[in-house]
């Protein structure tokens, strides 16, 4: 029973770190005036989401979302930053103007709309939640789940990323031809 | 279940999702609005997997795995537009990017 404390103790307070840096990093990459700094704040947020993914027993997807995200995701957007150079741009500056209080006002209403549809429709549920099997959320449980049950959603998967490299390049190839660039007939 | 149940990280969701929404309302760099694009998409994930803990099914997992694709390749295209639209010299403000004629 101590040690079942404890651990309750521990995974507690690592939910605590987990979430306080999670909704840190998530205001900070709203308002930093730097892409650049914005882009490392939401290489924090990816961390400690992973953190709390892991609290919720599903190692594969904490895995997958430090190698895509983390990994593949921030590296790009961090190579494009660097291409294009920093642009500073301050969201709070010059006193708040009408767009930035309608902004605000529209995002507190869709946070008051997500937790009162939540709470209507699955409050009475999220109480007590099942004891899972000590595989659950592994990758062996992943991958049969994916060639088994979600085959379809796996193969369309496999387009849309095939569709997102082609349109990349598509994307990438037209942008070279600027007019000074073009052969004159 | 040991630690805070699952109406805690439900919690945290929403509010990166609102927050999110603030960032992609309120700031005009294109890159920054794609940043807050992927905090709103990390708290739909974080409702996802919470709800496939809370009901001890693993369908939510997989659909946070594919929404992680579809946002893997979202990236690809915006930025490859944003990097297009530098390279025809056009000023990165989608306040002023109000027209696709090129």
């Amino acid at each position: 029973m101590l040690v079942a404390t404890a651990g309750n103790v521990l995974v507690w307070a690592v939910w605590m770190v987990a979430a306080f840096a999670c909704l840190a990093s998530a205001v900070a990459v709203v308002s930093f005036s730097n892409p650049f700094y914005s882009a490392l704040a939401l290489i924090g947020n990816l961390g400690s989401l992973a953190v709390l993914y892991l609290l919720l027993s599903s190692e594969f997807v904490a895995a997958a979302q430090v190698l895509v995200y983390a990994g593949a995701v921030m590296v790009m957007f961090l190579f494009v930053i660097a291409y294009i150079g920093p642009r500073s741009e301050s969201p709070w500056a010059g006193g708040p103007s009408w767009q930035a209080v309608g902004a605000v006002l529209a995002a507190a209403a869709l946070l008051v709309e997500i937790i009162v549809a939540i709470g209507l429709k699955a409050g009475g549920r999220l109480a007590h939640s099942p004891d899972v099997h000590g595989s659950f959320g592994s990758p062996a449980y992943i991958g049969r789940l994916f060639l088994t049950d979600h085959l379809l959603a796996f193969e369309i998967t496999s387009i849309v990323l095939l569709v997102a490299a082609i349109g990349g390049v598509i994307l990438g190839a037209h942008s070279r031809r600027l007019p000074e660039e073009l052969p004159h007939p | 279940m040991t630690g805070p149940g699952v109406a805690w990280y439900l919690g945290v969701a929403a509010f990166l999702f609102a927050t999110g929404s603030l960032g992609v309302l309120l700031r005009r760099n294109p890159l920054i609005v794609l940043l807050s694009l992927e905090i709103m998409l990390n708290g739909a994930n974080l409702a996802l997997i919470g709800f496939s803990r809370n009901f001890g099914n693993g369908d939510g997992q997989i659909f946070a795995l594919a929404v992680m694709a579809v946002a893997a390749s979202e990236v690809v295209v915006g930025l490859g537009l944003i990097v297009a639209l530098n390279r025809k010299r056009v000023t990165l403000d989608v306040d002023r990017l109000n027209r696709l004629r090129g």
